[in-house]
């Protein structure tokens, strides 16, 4: 990435279903290689944020632009395609093909690589997430912690510049979910950029260098993680009275 | 050796079937549509094998080279101007719209070509009833052999097709969860229109083989539709080598109706589908809970 720019820029966001206001005029800002989480309560517009990013759903204001480029008007496959990859809350392997087939396939259309070049980046992602010893394993044998290990392996052979995370460690126990952060720490550090939605905020902060909180539609706090869980608005919008504010942030 | 004969030519003619059902099969494999234009389109393929024969005094092998393009720019059209906005509506509305496409086509052939029943057998000469006599009761014909070689050939070479090669993992791909592959840079649309150009050349393959063999007129569609479906239910929906059996037990049921008695041909036919299709509900079940003890007992 040559630009000067943030890697992701969207501005004034607006989405609404039906009379609910779920975006309201949202500015959102990724820099290359940068990882942000955000949080905010149920209903804030996280997901739904994150749907717009990455082409799902249009939005009714405001423009999105990813590498410089507009892409407000792409469909999801056309942002895949130019590095913009994101992963679902519940896995949606491909059941009938082996592991290593579910990301051959991402990588081939995803990352548009061919032959050999495709398979290196395979085995280059099951090695990074740890499921080598899996690769011949159908979709549908795997339990649940695999099946989040393949959806974001899935999404990283796509050969993103920005990876979209909704929640990854959501239903894994507190020893599950540690293990994913190493793995989303090492896609970090090869200089992938992220973006993390997580209720899980002690696991979050352990890997995002900014904190980004929502609350009905809007951005209400964006900074540093220890900085963003000590504000005022945050406080009463999310953490609420039972606030467990880690120290080590 | 007549029974041993019966068999025979009811795989040979099982292989026909098989032919014809696989395109059925794929389609139904991808996009979760059942084609009951299917028919319809392969007599389409040939009448338009027909011409190029009567017209042009072109032989069908090559005419399939023309053909088979024809059809698969035709899959594409169908998708994108028909296929694509009836699968929004639902797992009713491409049942109807692709039934309501064969009345279309039957009748427009109608119209071109006349009730006269036509065939394509003039135009390979001799090797439309050349055979092989092994004794007295056993006789192979020639075009026989050649439609069960083309059988093995389209299936197997459809189903390496899936498992081997790039586009063949991005419609399995595809197939398995359409919603999904967006996330991984596939614009499902466009692997939808590959697959119904994909069935519409499989469809102009079969028609060709159903002009060589036998007749055809306008409205032959339906009955080849009929034993595709057939074929493809006793074989098991979506699968292909499934497909392949499933046509050659019907040839082969059919056939050995016919022996029993002269009008049975059709009747043990659909009564061996019937029996295929009755079976499965009482014993799928059946089949099912033994798998789960099965997999109980790997579990503990």
């Amino acid at each position: 990435m040559t630009e000067a720019g943030p890697l992701l820029a969207a501005a004034g966001l607006g989405k609404r279903f039906g009379a609910l206001v779920v975006l309201d005029a949202v500015d959102f800002t990724v820099g290359a290689g940068e990882a942000v989480g955000i949080v905010g309560p149920n209903g804030a517009g996280k997901t739904t944020l994150l749907n717009v990013l990455s082409g799902r759903y249009a939005p009714e204001a405001g423009r999105i632009a990813f590498g410089g480029e507009d892409v407000t008007a792409l469909d999801v496959a056309s942002r895949c395609r130019r590095g913009l990859a994101r992963s679902h809350q519940i896995p949606r392997p491909f059941g009938g093909m082996t592991v290593f087939e579910n990301l051959l396939v991402a990588a081939e259309a995803g990352a548009g690589a061919r032959a050999r070049a495709a398979e290196r980046r395979v085995l280059e992602t099951l090695a990074l997430c740890g499921m080598v010893g899996l690769a011949n394993r159908r979709g549908e044998t795997l339990g649940l912690l695999d099946r989040k290990r393949l959806e974001l392996a899935r999404a990283l052979a796509t050969e993103p510049a920005l990876l979209l995370l909704d929640e990854i460690g959501a239903g894994l126990t507190d020893g599950e979910a540690r293990g994913l952060v190493e793995i989303i720490r090492a896609i970090r550090e090869r200089g992938v950029a992220i973006v993390w939605i997580e209720h899980i905020v002690h696991v979050l902060v352990q890997v995002v260098g900014r904190l980004v909180c929502m609350d009905a539609g809007r951005v209400i706090a964006d900074g540093l993680p220890a900085a963003v869980l000590r504000d005022a608005a945050v406080i009463d919008a999310y953490l609420g009275s039972a606030a467990h504010v880690p120290a080590h942030g | 050796m007549i029974f041993l004969n019966q068999i025979l030519q009811g795989l040979f003619l099982g292989a026909y079937y098989a032919l014809i059902a696989c395109s059925l099969s794929f389609l139904f494999g991808v996009m979760r549509i059942i084609n009951l234009a299917h028919g319809s389109l392969a007599v389409l393929a040939a009448f338009l094998l027909f011409v190029l024969a009567d017209r042009f005094g072109l032989s069908p092998w090559l005419g399939l080279i023309a053909v088979v393009p024809v059809m698969a720019a035709l899959g594409w059209v169908l998708q994108v101007l028909v296929l694509e906005r009836s699968l929004k509506g639902g797992l009713l509305v491409p049942l109807l719209s692709t039934f309501g496409l064969a009345i279309v086509v039957d009748n427009l052939l109608f119209e071109g070509f006349g009730a006269d029943t036509r065939s394509l057998a003039p135009a390979i000469g001799d090797l439309a009833f050349a055979s092989w006599t092994l004794s007295d009761d056993v006789t192979i014909g020639q075009l026989d052999v050649i439609i069960l070689v083309a059988a093995i050939t389209v299936l197997g070479g459809l189903q390496l097709f899936l498992a081997r090669t790039r586009l063949g993992r991005t419609i399995r791909a595809t197939a398995e969860e359409p919603e999904i592959v967006g996330l991984i840079g596939i614009d499902s649309r466009a692997v939808y229109a590959l697959a119904t150009a994909i069935a519409l050349a499989l469809a102009a393959i079969a028609g060709a083989f159903l002009g060589l063999r036998a007749t055809f007129n306008p409205y032959s569609g339906g009955m080849q539709l009929l034993f595709a479906f057939e074929a493809v239910v006793i074989g098991g929906f979506g699968s292909l080598w499934g497909t392949l059996i499933g046509g050659i037990v019907l040839g082969i049921a059919q056939n050995l109706g016919a022996f029993i008695t002269p009008h049975g041909f059709l009747i043990a036919g659909h009564g061996f589908f019937l029996a295929v299709l009755i079976a499965r509900l009482y014993l799928a079940p059946l089949a099912d809970r033994v798998r789960r003890r099965g997999r109980k007992v790997v579990a503990a």
